[in-house]
């Protein structure tokens, strides 16, 4: 679920005319920063930051995306939104998809890592196996998923092939059942991602640990708890915090198999906003949702980036930028 | 949105608001011909007229290219540019091509409440004038697209909504002639369920086949002045509409519907409601007449139309409304203010001349013509039962969610959706057009 950048690239100070005199050095230095940084921050500014500016514009009118915004309305979308036992119920919905995947999802893909990193057959085969649904766009595993989910489908006929029929459910038509099956889907699209993630993770580990804690008598299972997984630590923070941010932002997935159905038992923030505020021209409320959400992810990124990934980040960004 | 047919679910990423007026507002802008050009468009000056329809697979695709062709044929100074966009995509497109300064000259319209939503930006041309010499071919078909009286759309299809049947199956079941009561589909479904089928076929992941059958009882059940009242006042408190919910639910206590059908989707894949029919597993679908373009597609049985039949919704006891009333609507266009007339206003005529209304139907399964001379070509027994019906109705009842405004009629589909998923109750189904509770 990546769909987001992660920390801000880290802009090396330049060496070059270290000879050169002060202003002129200075010069040439504003002139690279601005040719190097210049198109992207164009670009940031004029798609993400002047939207945003917008949206958070629209959000205190009444207004159908027709005429000129004239009804003005302060804060009674937002209370809209946040009392709204709907927008509840599919934020409710996000945070339990991103817990499920930080609870499963993380320590499957761990386990498979491992697996996949040490010598074993097919072990290229394996891990194209794995990574080949993060390929697919997320409009043809829905679709996909969707009809193998149909009552009576594929999935239904090897359940009852294995002798498991009594397993067989709605799996799109419970309410009960729904949110978690667009759980199994997405961890089946996204898992792979994590594992190649964490695999790069682990090639960056020395071998020379491993082994030298072989010599001292440590098992193997002592060897991964007590050095491979604390070095795989920074590559496992930035996957919860890829995950977390994917989770709030789940959408196609949901959109083509379910529209947020049934009865909203899937509808996540960006259904609900999708819903709300496209399908019903109320694009002054739907830009209420979108600030709602974009406020939820910020300080979700803040706080972790604050907390649990200051030590990672710690020296990438040179004390000349910050 | 009923476009004439919905062929496949598209994934819409949400962009901004911004993201989407960035792709619209690529279209054209040269229809800035003079206004003062005689009644035919016959004058030397060029125009060229941008038209956003929904015919963005085949067959249509390739009709409306063709018209476009054959009308600048005989209009040599009229040019049109055709944009085939999937129909869902108006719901986005169209507002803010709405406030843009440069709008479609012609664009796709579902008429109803959601024209008069469209109205509000005052870029809808007032087509009354120029119409008036030839709008009459197309009956009372046309005032499902005007606004106070005025003509801001012109339709060129009309769709009725009813149940569509495998007649093989209903021979199969014994039962002989089609229901005509509800106690009669009642006992029918106990019948077709007995010989093995699902009676209904119902696609209410999609959320929009389900509100047919609510609003079916409430145009059975509700006088044709209390509908008429309720919608123009978006007011749904007329004890009609919930003795609807009522008679619904009793309905559904029978089980007519396929396992699961909160998922099912209404056109996509076998599994859909229209491949349940396609494929024999439901022998009855209440839908529009676009059935019949969508069924072919979605089984191996290349004589599947042969095997369809159609009937009006069945009478309900008690019910106040006229019991030939069917539930209807149709496509169409509107020209916008920037729009080149007469120019404009001729498109709109030629495509509902009886020789392309012909081609509609017989080259492009558009369902039924707005312009009737041109029913002649019409040659499934099925959907000639439906023309018939829609012919011979007392009124025309337009699907809710398009006559009323777009909020109000969303609101109401999500609230049906829900109710038919077992969540919700009368009241909230009767408050979500009346209030934005729906949130």
């Amino acid at each position: 679920m990546a769909r987001t950048q992660v920390a801000p690239a880290a802009v090396a100070e330049t060496a070059a005319g270290a000879r050169a005199p002060r202003s002129r050095r200075r010069l040439r230095k504003a002139v690279e920063l601005t040719a190097l940084i210049g198109p992207a921050v164009v670009l940031f500014g004029g798609f993400v930051i002047v939207p945003m500016i917008f949206a958070a514009w629209y959000s205190l009118y009444n207004w159908s995306g027709f005429g000129p915004l004239s009804d003005f309305i302060g804060g009674q979308n937002y209370t809209g939104v946040l009392t709204g036992p709907v927008f509840r119920e599919a934020l409710e919905h996000n945070v339990i998809i991103a817990a499920l995947s930080v609870l499963l999802q993380l320590p499957v893909s761990i386990g498979l890592a491992l697996l996949l990193n040490r010598r074993v057959r097919g072990r290229t085969f394996l891990r194209l196996a794995v990574f080949a649904p993060f390929v697919l766009s997320e409009a043809t595993t829905a679709v996909m998923w969707y009809e193998l989910l149909q009552p009576g489908g594929p999935v239904d006929a090897v359940l009852k092939g294995i002798g498991l029929g009594g397993l067989v459910h709605y799996w799109l038509a419970s309410t009960s059942l729904v949110l978690y099956t667009v759980f199994v889907v997405a961890t089946w699209k996204y898992i792979g991602f994590g594992i190649v993630l964490l695999l790069a993770g682990l090639q960056g580990i020395p071998p020379e640990l491993r082994e030298a804690a072989a010599i001292d008598g440590a098992t193997p299972w002592q060897a991964t708890r007590a050095i491979t997984l604390p070095l795989l630590a920074p590559t496992i923070r930035i996957w919860i915090f890829l995950s977390v941010i994917g989770s709030l932002q789940l959408f196609d997935l949901v959109w083509i198999m379910t529209l947020g159905g049934p009865a909203n038992a899937s509808t996540t923030m960006l259904t609900y906003q999708y819903v709300n505020g496209v399908q019903r021209t109320q694009f002054g409320y739907g830009a209420t949702v979108s600030v709602v959400l974009f406020v939820i992810s910020l300080v979700f990124a803040l706080a972790y980036q604050r907390y649990a990934l200051r030590r990672d980040t710690a020296g990438a960004l040179t004390r000349a930028v910050m | 949105m009923r476009g004439s047919r919905r062929p496949v679910i598209v994934a819409v990423a949400v962009a901004t608001a911004i993201a989407i007026a960035a792709c619209s507002s690529s279209s054209s802008n040269s229809s800035s011909a003079s206004g003062t050009s005689s009644s035919s468009s016959s004058s030397s000056v060029k125009v060229t007229l941008t038209w956003w329809n929904n015919g963005n697979t085949q067959p249509l695709l390739g009709v409306w290219q063709s018209v476009a062709a054959a009308f600048h044929a005989t209009h040599p100074n009229v040019t049109i540019t055709v944009v085939p966009i999937q129909s869902d995509l108006f719901t986005t497109k169209m507002p803010i091509a709405l406030k843009s300064d440069n709008p479609p000259d012609i664009f796709q319209q579902w008429g109803g409440g959601q024209e008069v939503t469209q109205f509000s930006s005052g870029k809808l041309a007032n087509l009354s004038s120029l119409s008036s010499n030839w709008i009459s071919e197309l009956g009372p078909a046309a005032a499902g697209w005007q606004v106070n009286g005025a003509q801001y759309g012109i339709p060129y299809d009309q769709h009725v909504v009813g149940f569509w049947y495998r007649t093989d199956l209903f021979a199969k079941a014994g039962i002989t002639t089609p229901p005509t009561t509800i106690a009669q589909l009642e006992s029918d479904d106990a019948k077709l369920k007995a010989a093995g089928f699902t009676p209904i076929a119902l696609g209410g992941g999609s959320r929009w086949p389900d509100a047919f059958f609510w609003e079916y009882f409430a145009v059975r059940l509700c006088s044709e002045s209390v509908l008429q009242s309720s919608i123009k006042a978006v007011n749904m408190t007329a004890p009609c509409f919930s003795q609807a919910t009522t008679d619904l639910t009793a309905f559904m206590g029978t089980n007519p519907f396929q396992g699961g059908f909160n998922a099912t989707q209404a056109q996509t894949g076998a599994g859909s409601s229209a491949g349940l029919l396609a494929n024999g597993k439901a022998a009855m679908e209440l839908q529009g007449d676009w059935e019949t373009s969508v069924v072919p597609a979605l089984t191996s049985n290349t004589g599947i139309l042969n095997d369809l039949g159609w009937f009006p919704f069945p009478q309900v006891p008690g019910g106040a409304g006229n019991p030939t009333a069917v539930l209807s609507g149709g496509d169409g266009f509107s020209c916008t203010t920037g729009a080149s007339e007469p120019a404009c206003d001729e498109f709109l005529q030629y495509i509902d001349s009886t020789a392309v209304q012909e081609e509609l139907v017989s080259k492009a399964g558009v369902g039924l013509p707005a312009n009737s001379a041109a029913e002649a070509v019409l040659t499934n027994p099925a959907l000639q039962a439906a023309a018939k019906a829609h012919a011979g109705a007392a009124y025309d009842a337009e699907y809710f969610d398009i006559a009323f405004p777009t909020v109000a009629g969303q609101a109401l589909d999500t609230a049906l959706a829900n109710f038919f998923a077992g969540k919700g109750s009368n009241s909230t189904i009767i408050n979500s057009v009346s209030s934005s509770s729906g949130h």
